[in-house]
């Protein structure tokens, strides 16, 4: 996924000057083919979240399309009010790109994992906030966060991710995308664990539960209508994120479904039970721990149906 | 209009503000409005008939706190109208305590917590560079502020790419929110920090406008560092009561001796040429009378 954004971004920036990327001394092997071929448009920040992102903001409000790139917690939380204060209310055209949105850097500690910033990203106000599910969304969100104007976050995953959908032909922030039609149960997926999910479908077919399925690969503006549809169409929403089940997607999607008057359907949200993994492993490791894989989201979703 | 002239009304708006609206940080106001008045009077390349000339010079108050005295300046400069500068810290008003550009002509950034500005002029500064764009960039900071590490990191990467178009102002009055800064975090030797940084360092009274002058034009035409003026300054200066007393980081001048007092004293350094904008002493009368009355209103 990363290096399809470094691709996306090299494309578009050989088109536009303006572009720049700043890292934050990150991205060793990943950035090095923007750097190479646009050696005037990269600037390595050095190890300094806080001026990066200001900085960042800075150059922004000289007309230029700034993105700012680092991994797991670093380009969000560790200068949250750089992003709040330079960023956002200057309306500044910064871009804020996260690889390693979840459990990617599993095996590195706590300090790696990426669990909470979608929720923390989504409070503040003038951010929009992108969690692409594979590489096709990864290279439309990419696309798209250039095309807005404003201040954007994009959470990535890492490397090896699959390529689900064939193509997208209307990618759009704020759109949902429906995969597919289904029965009862719908799941919505945000992020790098729609493979997790695309797994959990097959196995459910075979035991004769055929749920619909949306990626959400735009958390904040969220859906409204999607949600609203299958919110009458289903009778179980199921959102599923790499991610602490407070504050994140799931209750974005809650929030939606909650103001709705009338009978609804009711809300599985699947994600990390609001705690911090003090266990090493791999991404696909801490995923099935903390029930997010597709074993375990098959058994969740069948739990609620033997109820 | 001269500097010193801009300065004492920055001063006179200043104690005038925070009288009316209660409001905070009169001594940071009275330690940085020489500073202010020179740069937007004598150095800094902005228009009020054009506040977003792709040209102008970017200033950034990276001491918030101290708002009222660019909202003083832009004002009298002719940004907004001065009759507006009533308004700060009111209810609807868009002159908050902390300086904040949303709707106001002339406020380049909104500022507020520390340690921000730097880095975004920086950021500036470097995209001038990068387009060979000719304009400046200055950033006033607080000492207290460089308690902030990201102050830091701003200046580490000001050096690292010669951002000679940038210039840090340090307001350097000694003091901050509880105490002394050295008695707080120690700075000294402060500039020989800024000097181990690489960076152009300029050590002047804060307050002598032509030393003031003296050290923009020297920061401009600096060919490879950033400069930093420290601009040794005395928080509350003006008012003989407020003057190094930490008391006036966050005490408004009260109704009665101490703003009669404060008003009295500035009028004693009144320069020729000016006059109070707030009129005669009978008029403060008028303005609280009417105040009262319109409270009574609401």
């Amino acid at each position: 996924m990363r290096d399809t954004f470094v691709r996306t971004l090299i494309d578009i920036a050989k088109d536009d000057k303006n572009v720049h990327l700043i890292t934050g001394d990150l991205g060793f092997g990943v950035l090095k083919p923007f750097w190479e071929q646009l050696p005037d448009q990269f600037t390595n920040a050095g190890i300094a979240e806080q001026n990066m992102t200001s900085f960042a903001a800075g150059l922004a409000l000289q007309g230029k399309a700034v993105f700012t790139y680092s991994i797991g917690n670093f380009p969000t939380l560790r200068c949250l009010e750089q992003i709040r204060n330079d960023c956002a209310y200057h309306n500044a055209n910064v871009k804020i790109v996260c690889v390693g949105g979840g459990f990617v850097y599993g095996s590195l500690g706590m300090s790696h994992h990426a669990t909470e910033d979608l929720a923390i990203m989504r409070a503040l106000p003038d951010v929009t906030v992108l969690a692409p599910g594979d590489l096709v969304e990864a290279e439309c969100a990419t696309r798209a966060i250039y095309q807005h104007q404003g201040t954007c976050y994009l959470r990535l995953g890492r490397g090896g991710e699959k390529r689900i959908h064939e193509k997208i032909d209307d990618f759009q922030i704020g759109k949902a995308i429906k995969i597919k039609n289904g029965e009862k149960v719908v799941i919505f997926s945000t992020g790098a664990i729609f493979d997790e999910v695309v797994d959990a479908i097959q196995s459910m077919e075979e035991h004769s539960i055929n749920p619909a399925l949306y990626t959400f690969p735009i958390v904040k503006p969220i859906d409204r209508a999607a949600i609203e549809e299958c919110a009458e169409q289903y009778e179980l929403i199921v959102t599923v994120e790499e991610h602490n089940i407070i504050g994140g997607f799931g209750s974005a999607v809650s929030e939606v479904l909650a103001e709705l008057p009338g009978p609804r359907a009711r809300i599985l949200k699947i994600g990390l039970d609001d705690r911090y993994s003090s266990i090493v492993g791999s991404q696909k490791y801490l995923r099935d721990v903390y029930g997010m894989s597709a074993e375990k989201i098959v058994k969740r979703i069948q739990g609620i149906f033997c109820e | 209009m001269t500097s010193e002239q801009l300065a004492w009304k920055i001063r006179r708006h200043g104690i005038e503000m925070t009288h009316l609206s209660q409001g905070s940080h009169i001594g940071a106001v009275l330690s940085v409005a020489d500073i202010i008045a020179v740069l937007y009077n004598d150095i800094a390349n902005v228009d009020p008939a054009d506040p977003k000339m792709p040209d102008r010079d970017r200033i950034i108050l990276s001491k918030g706190h101290a708002g009222a005295a660019i909202y003083a300046a832009l004002a009298e400069k002719g940004f907004f109208k001065v009759e507006e500068l009533k308004t700060h810290y009111a209810d609807g008003s868009r002159l908050s305590g902390h300086v904040s550009h949303k709707g106001i002509p002339g406020v380049e950034f909104s500022t507020g917590s520390l340690g921000h500005g730097l880095s975004v002029g920086a950021g500036m500064a470097y995209g001038a560079k990068k387009d060979n764009k000719q304009h400046k960039v200055f950033v006033i900071c607080g000492d207290g502020e460089c308690d902030e590490g990201a102050v830091w990191e701003a200046a580490l990467v000001a050096n690292h790419y010669k951002l000679n178009n940038l210039v840090a102002v340090i307001d350097h009055n000694k003091m901050q929110s509880l105490d002394f800064c050295e008695n707080t975090i120690t700075l000294s030797p402060f500039a020989d920090k800024w000097r181990a940084f690489g960076w152009n360092v300029i050590d002047i009274d804060g307050h002598d406008h032509d030393a003031l002058r003296d050290a923009f034009i020297k920061a401009k035409e600096s060919i490879d560092k950033p400069t930093v003026i420290i601009a040794n300054t005395t928080k509350g200066k003006g008012i003989s009561f407020m003057e190094n007393d930490i008391l006036w980081h966050y005490r408004f001048p009260h109704e009665g001796e101490e703003y009669n007092s404060a008003v009295a004293e500035l009028r004693a350094q009144m320069p020729e040429g000016i006059t109070d904008m707030y009129g005669a002493e009978e008029s403060f009368k008028e303005v609280a009378a009417t105040k009262e009355v319109e409270e009574q209103k609401l």
